[in-house]
């Protein structure tokens, strides 16, 4: 039963001086310690686990980030990252996520709006969650060719923007571009936009609007006074996750995107794809951790948020 | 929050809010509708054709790779369970100070994107093909990562609607072990929170591309992909019956989860 | 202890800002269900009325028609005279405090209670100065900086009744306020209000399903049932002389004893009291509340006693009687420890007037 067990002589013998060490009145704080880690082993495989295929992966690319070819220390890579390609595609990464989000942000929160001023056992509610569960999170290569078929070669309103608008019928080439990268991010962020909202919009008491309208307020006033100060966190939150999410994303590009690398995940793929060349592989690495800083500094803000607000935020 | 105002105010308010919706539901059915119409054309005529459809059904490389992603999503959902599901409960129950970090290292990957762990993770897959063998559900570890954040909002929400301390005395009381207290008790408790997990789960794995494709590994959207080179009304048609199949999947768990809610409370 | 001011003479001792309120038929209906089936009522000047009544009595209804956050199908609302019935909610002018969780999350409470008056235009001086006046009122002075997610209910309902004190509003109104408080902070606040009330003299509507509090809070109480108005009392008659078997039912406790009414007068346990005004004649029921059922020990008496329970400085004695119907009386505690169930009483009723009922 206990560790002095085998030591004792048979048949416990009476007295404070022999209690073993690990029994509950043993002050000695080592035998505490060990105590207190017992039930903290339970916790092992998860940590093992995370680290091993989440932190070892992260490491390797922040130490791959200042690794010359031999393995020696170098900045030579990150420093790579200042040149005008990585540069440009940087820019066009940044513009494609913000707008993405800012129309995303906007849309979406109109769009759980209208679903929220909807009974909550409504068809039309439990329809719009769900499809936009989906939406947001099976998205990727289906969106991509969803628009291929709508905007692309042969596709289904080519053909009638080529009519209205006298372009030629060869399929729309900005839709392979940045603003066609935009529309077809907005389709996956407006419904992630619904599923991060909702429960902030559904959060706001009628009691509130009563309130200030038995207060004086006008509609303008109540929205003005009382609900925008109260889901601008919310809403600025979901926003940066949004920006985070697109800035993150990959497969929707690479799918619509074969040649070229005009974002900075598609010169990841570039830099992974084409190992052959030299130095390229590293290059991936110091990529992928400037990917890694600036979805940080977005989430690092997104807390900074909560924390500001979360004094009244419940 | 009901509709503002009475009178001519209320039906504008009306009138706008269906048309708003309207407008959302032709942006988003148009390119659905599109891939539908795109595969079932025939590009030169433009005759109605179900071929690509009948193809599809009948291509191997397309049923293996509808074979590997339903077996990942198995298998995600399976491996995340069982390493977050004792991991929570026993936070909870045993070492409360550790919540914050087993918070911070679940919800890690939404600022690690899969991009960046799939750059990062060769080395480790070297092993994992040394010690397993070079296989496309190997995947299933590095999904298992990427479920996380989502996973555990889920069951964190299921949680923390149940006093898991009393109903584990209660449990131990009686004479039930902590196996017992978890498999027994917390975890019919959690139900829903598990379907919702699982839900999201079987979602992102159907969809995922980013690290099956720079991985070489063939998942039904690598295949997809890989068939537009070749033959593109098909590879729409793969695309829509994927996403169909995804929401029927949803649809289904979502009906699970429905029915045990009133018997579960 | 607050003194009532229907205690003293009825215009003396009351604050200036009070106007009267006139409720003339007012209608509402939810599909079939009538809410309101035509509801008329007056409110004094610097008043407080309580509505009482179950849920789905109308009682809400009527007070968010007040208010104008619900609008009448017929009938009109007037305070001092003018009519209101068709000013929308926000230029009423009138204060609210709601059930609960009305407080804005994101403002402080003196945010909270300023709030109206930054829309009435009022510099940021004066907004603070009569905020933190409020608030002083109802005893938060010190909470000014915080936010209501840090307040305990009690507290945020005083900040509520602050906020809509704080307008300086014609009429107040009170939806339940208490409702979402436990049973001690409830008695406390209800004579908080009752005291703020009486200071600033604003007419007052109140509306709750708590008879208890109903009683105690009000200069009258209105017993409201199905969309009308059973009686309107103060709260002394209303117990002593309920006008109708609802109100003797609904207000207290009362016990259901067989009698027989003739010439003014009923047979009730052997005693023969005076009947209230609406009685049945013939045999019915008398509603007899526990204080007015005398009861002694005595070998011969028919009745048996089959609990007591001890509540203080009085008891509650349930006695069966030989047809089975159980007689609850209220006696002194002091006379209650000789009482043993199975012991046999006799029972008898205080000769004060009694409703009674077609039974």
């Amino acid at each position: 039963m206990t560790a002095s067990a085998p030591l004792a002589a048979p048949g416990p013998t009476p007295g404070a001086a022999d209690s073993p060490p690990d029994s509950p009145l043993d002050p000695r704080p080592g035998s505490g310690r060990l105590r207190r880690l017992g039930p903290a082993v339970g916790l092992l495989p998860f940590l093992v686990y995370v680290t091993i295929f989440l932190i070892i992966p992260t490491v390797t690319v922040a130490v791959g980030a200042f690794q010359s070819e031999d393995g020696g220390f170098s900045t030579e890579k990150v420093a790579a990252l200042f040149d005008e390609t990585p540069m440009r595609a940087l820019r066009e990464s940044l513009i494609l996520s913000a707008t993405s989000a800012a129309i995303g942000a906007v849309l979406g929160a109109l769009l759980a709006y209208l679903i929220v001023t909807a009974p909550a056992t409504s068809v039309l509610r439990r329809v719009v969650t769900s499809v936009c569960g989906v939406l947001a999170q099976f998205g990727g290569v289906t969106l991509a060719f969803a628009w291929m078929a709508t905007l692309g070669f042969g596709g289904l309103l080519t053909g009638l923007l080529a009519d209205v608008f006298g372009v030629g019928d060869t399929g729309t080439g900005w839709l392979y571009d940045l603003p066609g990268l935009i529309l077809v991010y907005t389709y996956f962020q407006i419904p992630l936009m619904v599923i991060v909202f909702l429960p902030a919009l559904e959060g706001v008491r009628p009691q509130w609007r009563e309130a200030a309208v038995n207060l004086g307020a006008t509609t303008r006033q109540y929205w003005t006074k009382v609900a925008f100060p109260l889901l601008r966190p919310a809403f600025l939150g979901s926003a940066l996750l949004l920006f985070a999410n697109a800035f993150a994303a990959y497969a929707t590009a690479a799918a619509l995107v074969s040649q070229g690398s005009p974002i900075t995940p598609l010169l990841i793929r570039a830099a992974l794809t084409s190992e052959i060349v030299l130095g390229q592989a590293n290059f991936a690495y110091a990529l992928a951790l400037e990917m890694v800083v600036v979805v940080a500094v977005v989430m690092g803000l997104y807390a900074w948020l909560l924390r500001r607000t979360s004094r009244w935020l419940q | 929050m009901s509709a503002p105002g009475a009178g001519a105010g209320a039906v504008a308010w009306r009138i706008s809010r269906v048309l708003l919706l309207l407008a959302f539901a032709g942006f988003f059915l148009l390119p659905l509708v599109a891939l539908l119409d795109f595969s079932t054309k025939v590009p030169s005529t433009g005759d109605r054709t179900a071929q690509p459809w009948r193809d599809l059904l009948a291509d191997e490389q397309m049923s293996s790779a509808i074979t590997t992603s339903l077996l990942l999503a198995g298998l995600t959902v399976v491996g995340m369970v069982l390493l977050l599901v004792p991991t929570m409960v026993w936070v909870r129950l045993r070492v409360p100070r550790a919540n914050r970090l087993v918070e911070f290292l679940c919800l890690l990957p939404l600022t690690i994107p899969a991009l960046v762990i799939v750059v990062g993770i060769k080395n480790v897959y070297a092993w994992v093909d040394y010690l397993i063998g070079d296989s496309a559900l190997t995947l299933t570890f590095v999904y298992v990562v990427l479920v996380l954040p989502y996973a555990y909002r889920s069951l964190d929400a299921a949680l923390s609607g149940l006093d898991t301390t009393t109903l584990s005395e209660a449990a131990r009381s009686l004479g039930a072990g902590w196996g017992t207290v978890i498999v027994r008790v917390i975890v019919p408790n959690i139900w829903s929170g598990v379907l919702s997990a699982a839900f999201i789960s079987v979602a992102l794995v159907l969809g995922e591309y980013t690290i099956s494709s720079l991985l070489h590994y063939d998942t039904l959207p690598v295949a997809i992909v890989m068939l537009s080179k070749s033959d593109a009304p098909m590879s729409m048609a793969a695309a829509l019956g994927s996403l169909i199949f995804a929401a029927l999947l949803l649809l289904v768990l979502g009906a699970l989860d429905r029915r045990r809610r009133p018997t579960g409370r | 202890m607050t003194i009532r001011p229907h205690d003293l003479d009825p215009d003396a001792d009351r604050g200036a800002g009070g106007l009267a309120v006139e409720l003339t038929g007012l209608r509402r209906h939810y599909g079939d269900v009538h809410a309101l089936a035509g509801l008329d009522l007056h409110l004094d000047p610097g008043e407080l009325v309580v509505l009482l009544g179950s849920s789905g009595c109308g009682k809400t209804t009527a007070l968010r028609i007040v208010a104008g956050l619900e609008r009448q199908d017929a009938g009109t609302v007037r305070v001092g005279g003018r009519d209101l019935s068709h000013v929308p909610a926000n230029k009423r002018d009138m204060g609210m405090v709601f059930q609960a969780y009305s407080l804005f999350p994101h403002l402080t409470v003196l945010d909270n209670v300023a709030f109206g008056l930054k829309l009435r235009g009022q510099s940021r001086a004066q907004r603070r100065q009569r905020a933190g006046d409020v608030l002083d009122l109802v005893g938060l002075g010190e909470q000014k900086a915080r936010y209501a997610n840090q307040l305990s209910g009690g507290q945020q309902q005083r900040v509520a009744l602050a906020r809509a004190l704080a307008i300086e509003p014609s009429v107040l109104l009170l939806d339940e306020p208490l409702s979402a408080l436990d049973a001690k902070v409830r008695v406390q606040l209800r004579e908080e209000i009752r005291r703020v009330q009486v200071e600033v003299g604003t007419t007052t509507l109140f509306v709750t399903h708590d008879q208890e509090e109903a009683l105690a809070v009000a200069d009258r109480v209105g017993v409201m049932n199905e969309g009308r108005l059973e009686q309107i009392a103060t709260p002394a008659q209303l117990y002593a002389a309920p006008a109708t078997p609802f109100v003797g039912e609904f207000v207290g406790l009362s016990n259901r004893l067989p009698a027989t009414v003739e010439g003014g007068h009923a047979h009730v346990l052997g005693t023969r009291v005076p009947v209230l005004p609406g009685s049945a004649s013939g045999s019915g029921l008398a509603l007899v509340r526990p204080e007015s059922v005398q009861l002694t020990l005595d070998e011969q008496g028919s009745a048996r006693v089959a609990t007591v329970a001890f509540l203080g400085p009085l008891s509650r004695v349930t006695a069966t009687l030989p047809d089975g119907t159980d007689v609850v009386a209220q006696v002194r505690s002091a006379d209650a420890v000789e009482l043993t169930a199975g012991q046999r009483v006799r029972l008898q009723v205080s000769p004060a007037p009694v409703l009674v009922v077609g039974a």
